[in-house]
């Protein structure tokens, strides 16, 4: 039976699964338990946002509370990984990936390859990203890019519940180091959700909303704001195909081709800053294959080039909202050379 | 005079968007004619008339999205004068009130039942008179009877199910046998207190039905075969496979297109909902445990006419002509006694494609009406 929850219980769901189905699933972070032995509700809290609560009293030891040490621990979860277990790590901040990237970059992500096919990885990373909590230029930030470009790693960020569930129970089954992007701003977004595990292939785009004039290609909270500005838009009688890209690696390409095919006029929307980012692939992507279908130069829809701000104000007008995306829509819906 | 309004396909359905009109106003229009189509976000399909006379008015204008219950057109004899129509018109816009959200939650709501150890999901619609049960086919559920489940129940209880290994039931299927999904189903009319009942089959579900006509004829008052599996040996080659193991929609899509005629019925909504049932842990391994008894060398391995020899009852078997997963041509030279009833330009679902014409002809086949 499907039931509406949010995005954190689906996250906490999928562990709580995966743990119960297979004994070498482990958790382990700064707080995955945390404060054990406390008093009342703040025993055993579960994270600082309480995603995985309720996991340590079930799997008791295979909950594993670290010290603020990422690269020890990220780099224990890989080694585990390596040699049997299926670690799910906790980076709380993936604005912290710098003193654990060698765990990551160099070795999670070259395993494979460096033995020949005879070594398999498969770890998960959970982690936080994006902006709009006011929480600063050093817990803020959306780093995704910096992963998708390693050959190596699998890089996931959901934006339902449903895919939450789906997505991160792919992520634990798969053999292969595996980022799963949290987006703070989401873990209250509620839907429906199965009870049953499933699991979604990785490399396969969303359409959540048809259209056939121009194409919005989003990904992560994004994708909301990306709606929001879709709905506005059509009662402009402009109608919009938004698609989460779900996965940026492996990146669906064939269903960015299909729609941006189809419309011939695309933006794409991205809460990273522009350089080297998904939007710049993504518009690659699309000049490269589909350059014949175009209608209008694409358009991109980004966080400007600068760290996140911490004045609120600016923090707003650093993330792109449904306002710029129906703007950039609205220029390239008209565009006529 | 007749309204035509905005039908209600499937429990959630709320409202529906006028695509296209297929009927000039003013046009005679014999009853279960098609008048226009209508997309909701699970499928498109068209609207068929509820009565015979002239389309008089079409009141609802293409592109509109109008809730389940609005005014679509008026259905009349030519020698109704206009005002009388405009009249009609008026009133029932004036007195009509679109069933709220909320409401729309209350109708029937699909129940769980335990049954061998299977926890099996259905949806009971209408009450009284001699029940019916339809059995859905390979991968489907209960919502492959959208479009006759309520027009069916007018007249008594009907019970749709999700057979094990399908929609919302226990994903464990034993063996996947022809017979032990036949025992599911009778252990279903058990735990619901159901001793006889006219047994609607499509596709696989077609030889589950025959199989407990079969078996126990007293239990099956009438029997239905909707493009049923088991009366000839043809199966489209690729198709039970291809359907078990597609996790992506690139993948699945033309394998469902093959269902239909109208390959345009199948849209992203449907696609997605085939996908996500087939994404739960279990299913790909029932699917295939079903299949094995189904088809062996790209040929049917399940035969239905002995037990179609034992069952006294009557049978009434609906084919589309278009199949393409079984053909229509085991519909022809089956033994004397049967009602067949084989509609055109129509695929391997009837029932959602045809649905006003398979739902008329089990209406009266329930009744006794139709003859052999």
């Amino acid at each position: 039976m499907a039931r509406t929850i949010t995005l954190l219980q689906a996250i906490n769901e999928a562990l709580d699964q995966e743990m119960a189905r297979d004994s070498s699933v482990i958790v382990m972070g700064e707080d995955v338990v945390g404060g054990s032995g406390a008093e009342g509700e703040m025993d055993a809290w579960g994270g600082p946002l309480g995603v995985t609560k309720g996991l340590y009293g079930k799997y008791g030891d295979r909950m594993l509370d670290t010290p603020i040490t990422e690269s020890a621990f990220i780099g224990a979860a890989v080694g585990a990984a390596a040699s049997g277990l299926r670690p799910v790590a906790e980076l709380m901040f993936s604005d912290f990936v710098g003193v654990c990237f060698d765990q990551i970059y160099n070795q999670a992500a070259k395993f494979r390859y460096m033995f020949g096919g005879r070594a398999e990885t498969p770890v998960v990373v959970r982690t936080m990203y994006g902006a709009g909590l006011r929480a600063a230029a050093q817990h803020s930030q959306s780093p995704y890019s910096i992963f998708t470009h390693v050959p190596g790693l699998k890089c996931v960020m959901p934006v339902t519940p449903y895919d939450a569930k789906g997505l991160l129970i792919q992520a634990i089954r798969d053999n292969d180091p595996v980022i799963f992007f949290e987006h703070k701003g989401l873990y209250e977004t509620e839907g429906e959700v199965p009870e049953q595990s499933y699991s979604i292939p990785f490399g396969e785009a969303n359409v959540v909303r048809e259209g056939n004039d121009v194409s919005i290609i989003s990904l992560g909270l994004m994708v909301h704001r990306s709606l929001e500005a879709a709905e506005t838009l059509a009662g402009e009688g402009i109608q919009c195909e938004v698609v989460d890209l779900r996965t940026t690696s492996p990146l669906d390409e064939d269903t960015v081709l299909e729609s941006a095919e189809n419309t011939g006029r695309v933006v794409v929307v991205d809460e990273a800053p522009p350089r080297c980012s998904i939007a710049t692939d993504i518009s690659a992507l699309i000049a490269q294959h589909a350059f014949d279908a175009l209608e209008a130069p694409i358009s991109l829809v980004t966080a400007p080039h600068t760290p996140v701000p911490f004045a609120g104000v600016l923090e707003d007008q650093y993330m792109p909202d449904a306002a710029r995306i129906a703007a950039a829509v609205r220029s390239v819906a008209g565009y006529a050379p | 005079m007749r309204a035509l309004v905005m039908p209600k396909w499937g429990l959630t359905m709320t409202q529906g968007v006028v695509v296209k009109w297929l009927v000039d106003e003013g046009a005679d229009v014999e009853q279960g004619a098609e008048l226009l189509d209508v997309e909701t976000e699970k499928i498109l399909s068209a609207v068929e008339s509820p009565a015979s006379g002239v389309l008089r008015r079409r009141v609802a204008a293409e592109g509109s999205t109008l809730p389940v219950g609005a005014l679509l057109g008026v259905i009349a004899d030519a020698d109704v004068s206009n005002e009388a129509i405009d009249g009609f018109a008026a009133t029932f816009e004036a007195e009509f009130t679109p069933e709220a959200e909320a409401e729309a939650g209350e109708g029937p709501s699909p129940q769980q039942v335990d049954v061998d150890g299977h926890s099996l999901r259905y949806l009971k619609m209408g009450e009284g008179g001699e029940p019916a049960v339809l059995v859905h086919g390979f991968g489907g559920d209960l919502n492959n009877w959208l479009f006759n489940h309520e027009a069916l129940s007018a007249e008594r209880a009907v019970y749709a199910l999700d057979l094990p290994g399908h929609g919302e039931s226990s994903k464990n299927v034993g063996d996947g046998t022809v017979g032990s999904l036949a025992q599911a189903v009778a252990g279903f009319m058990d735990a619901l207190e159901l001793p006889a009942v006219h047994l609607v089959g499509h596709s696989l579900g077609g030889a589950i039905a025959a199989e407990l006509a079969g078996a126990t004829p007293d239990r099956v008052r009438s029997l239905t075969l909707i493009a049923s599996i088991g009366l000839g040996r043809e199966f489209l080659p690729g198709f039970l496979d291809g359907f078990a193991t597609a996790r992506r929609r690139r993948q699945i899509k033309p394998v469902l297109e093959a269902l239909f005629a109208d390959p345009a019925l199948v849209t992203r909504r449907l696609v997605n909902e085939v996908l996500q049932y087939k994404r739960l842990d279990g299913v790909e391994e029932a699917l295939a445990a079903i299949a094995r008894d189904l088809v062996a060398d790209g040929e049917q391995t399940v035969a239905i006419r002995e037990r179609l020899a034992t069952y006294p009852g009557r049978i009434l078997v609906i084919w589309g002509a278009d199949d393409q997963i079984v053909p229509a041509s085991h519909a022809v030279g089956l033994p004397d006694g049967m009602h067949v009833e084989v509609i055109d330009a129509v695929g391997h679902m009837p029932m959602m494609e045809a649905s006003a014409r398979v739902n008329q002809v089990l209406a009266a086949h329930f009744e006794g009406l139709l003859t052999a």
